[in-house]
């Protein structure tokens, strides 16, 4: 075996060279890269009166904090004790760290959580049928107008860049405390979200059957309705299923400023520091939205995943 | 042409048999639900109190005293949104590297291991970044310090699951090529895993920034600072007009950091070169 020595190659110092410029200039870059993203953290902390001791001296805080969403003080001034006990688990409702006791408002909870639930399921009817009747007009392919398209367009954009939470705010002005504001503000981001995914569909859509009823005379709506629909539904199923999915989360939290369901409830005892309700509730909407989360994908699954 | 449809409908009685009695059935029952659900939310509301949304767009739209507001505020808070996005997103990633090793299931092959570590994730992810400035505020005092600490606490549940699959989808047949050279746990990492995440690990961060910077708009309505805050005092005193200013800002802001998170992205990537 000779030993081969390159070095004296032209073409491999060339290679040697270039390597080397490619080489540096990558390590240049990442090294920009890094302090970038390190110069913008110390100017975004210095902004916002951010340091990591405070963070760091908040955390005992927290700390206390979440120790006292898992304790009750079954009299007053009397020290705090764990909210569950291995003894007293499967006691009534009168008898402190049991399972009763702590969820002893389960009732009230439940109808409010079946509100929210009942809220999202309506706005998701809604928002779907709005982004189904707009997805069609903000298609390219099916209308000859720019104009129309546009206009559509920019309205679904709207729609959905506005923060659901914000609108939920605003529209409790002139509907009232309640659910009514939250379930428009919901149905409002769902049409913007769904409309542009719909849209997306739409532009999919295979146009050999929208020709084909074209040439026997088929209006537009009859090209739509017979065409296009029949290819898009599935996926406009899939899509709404995993919209109501995510509706359930943003209606527990659309709540908050005063637009009904369990977020309402959740922030009263928030505010009112009554901590043992507080974790009661958080634990309630976690396993709904899991469940939710399980049904609807078992849904997908099941019927919309073989058909689409 | 001529055709008889009377006959064709007797010689092809599939095609214009209806589509059943059973769809329309399950049809009218899903409407006379969500008729129940409208007529339980009221909604006869949304066209009696109708006139009030007109005043208030109307409202909106009349930006006649736009010389007296505070901008230097408003837009100071804007800014102190995105930083808070920033921050946030920034502590998750310094989190949500190491646990995402900790949760890939080639990394620790350990069953019980995983399955807890997913379930923490779940936890953390499952909670809206709103409860968590919510319980923050309360344990830390108002100001953006909550904010970040809610967007971090989220953020760090999503970005470990996603960083978690990253490590778990990686391509075996590097790692095994650096292992036959003789490469120890350190050099494996480096040369043949850390290459294959990092370009999903950095489009994910940039990702998360921009919808952070969504979300942390409204953290401050529950006081956890940014220009929330400025936005649900004015919505309180309903300063219409100041309202939508701050939405707009809000939209356009929200569309630069797109805009830019899409353009860094598209870089990374490869498909944009300078």
């Amino acid at each position: 075996m000779t030993a081969l020595d390159p070095t004296g190659d032209p073409a491999y110092r060339l290679f040697q060279q270039r390597f080397g410029a490619l080489r540096r200039s990558r390590q240049t870059e990442s090294a920009l890269t890094v302090a970038a993203v390190i110069l913008l953290f110390v100017v975004a902390a210095v902004w916002t009166d951010f340091s990591p001791e405070k963070m760091v001296n908040g955390i005992p805080r927290i700390g206390e904090y979440f120790g006292k969403l898992f304790s009750i003080e079954p009299k007053r001034g009397a020290d705090p004790i764990a909210v569950l006990a291995l003894p007293h688990l499967f006691g009534g409702v009168k008898e402190p760290q049991s399972i009763a006791y702590w969820f002893y408002r389960i009732g009230t909870y439940a109808t409010l959580l079946w509100q929210t639930i009942e809220m999202a399921i309506l706005a998701t009817a809604i928002g779907f049928g709005a982004a189904f009747a707009l997805s069609f007009p903000a298609t390219r392919t099916f209308v000859g107008s720019r104009v129309i398209v546009f206009a559509t367009r920019r309205l679904l954009e709207v729609m959905r860049t506005i923060p659901q939470v914000v609108l939920a705010f605003i529209l409790v002005w002139p509907f009232g405390i309640g659910p009514l504001a939250g379930i428009l503000a919901i149905a409002i981001h769902t049409t913007g979200a769904l409309g542009k995914l719909f849209c997306e569909l739409n532009e999919n859509a295979d146009l050999r059957p929208v020709d084909g009823i074209r040439s026997v005379g088929g209006s537009w709506l009859a090209q739509i309705r017979f065409a296009v629909v029949p290819q898009v539904l599935p996926g406009f199923l899939s899509y709404a299923l995993l919209r109501f999915e995510i509706n359930v989360r943003s209606s527990t939290i659309i709540g908050f400023v005063g637009a009904g369901g369990i977020g309402q409830e959740l922030k009263r005892v928030i505010g009112f520091n009554i901590y043992e309700e507080v974790s009661a509730i958080v634990i309630l909407i976690l396993l709904i939205v899991a469940a939710i989360d399980l049904i609807s994908e078992q849904i997908r699954h099941r019927f919309i995943g073989a058909a689409a | 042409m001529n055709m008889d449809l009377a006959a064709e409908r007797l010689r092809h009685p599939e095609v214009f048999r209806g589509k059943g009695w059973l769809r329309w059935l399950l049809l009218s029952a899903v409407v006379a639900y969500l008729g129940y659900l409208m007529w339980l939310f009221d909604f006869s509301r949304v066209f009696t109190d109708l006139p009030r949304v007109w005043v208030i767009l109307r409202l909106m739209l009349d930006w006649n005293g736009i010389a007296e507001w505070d901008h230097v505020e408003l837009w100071r808070s804007m800014l102190e949104t995105v930083a808070m996005a920033y921050l946030g997103t920034m502590l998750a990633v310094v989190f949500a590297v190491p646990l995402g090793f900790l949760g890939a299931r080639n990394v620790i092959p350990e069953r019980v291991f995983h399955f807890i570590t997913r379930r923490m994730f779940d936890g953390l992810r499952g909670l809206d970044q709103l409860i968590w400035a919510l319980v923050f505020v309360r344990a830390m005092g108002l100001g953006p310090i909550a904010g970040i600490m809610a967007i971090a606490v989220a953020e760090t549940g999503i970005l470990a699951k996603l960083f978690a699959e990253a490590v778990e989808n990686i391509d075996r047949r590097q790692v095994e090529g650096i292992t036959s050279v003789g490469a120890g746990f350190i050099a494996r990492l480096r040369f043949a895993v850390l290459p294959q995440v990092l370009p999903v690990m950095i489009s994910q961060t940039l990702y998360s920034i921009e919808s952070n910077s969504r979300e942390a708009t409204i953290l401050g309505l529950v006081g956890a600072g940014g220009i929330g805050l400025r936005l649900s005092e004015r919505i309180q005193i309903n300063a219409w007009d100041q309202v939508a200013y701050v939405i707009v800002l809000i939209l356009i802001s929200v569309t630069l950091i797109d805009t830019t998170s899409r353009y860094l992205r598209l870089r990374l990537i490869g498909v944009i070169r300078t």
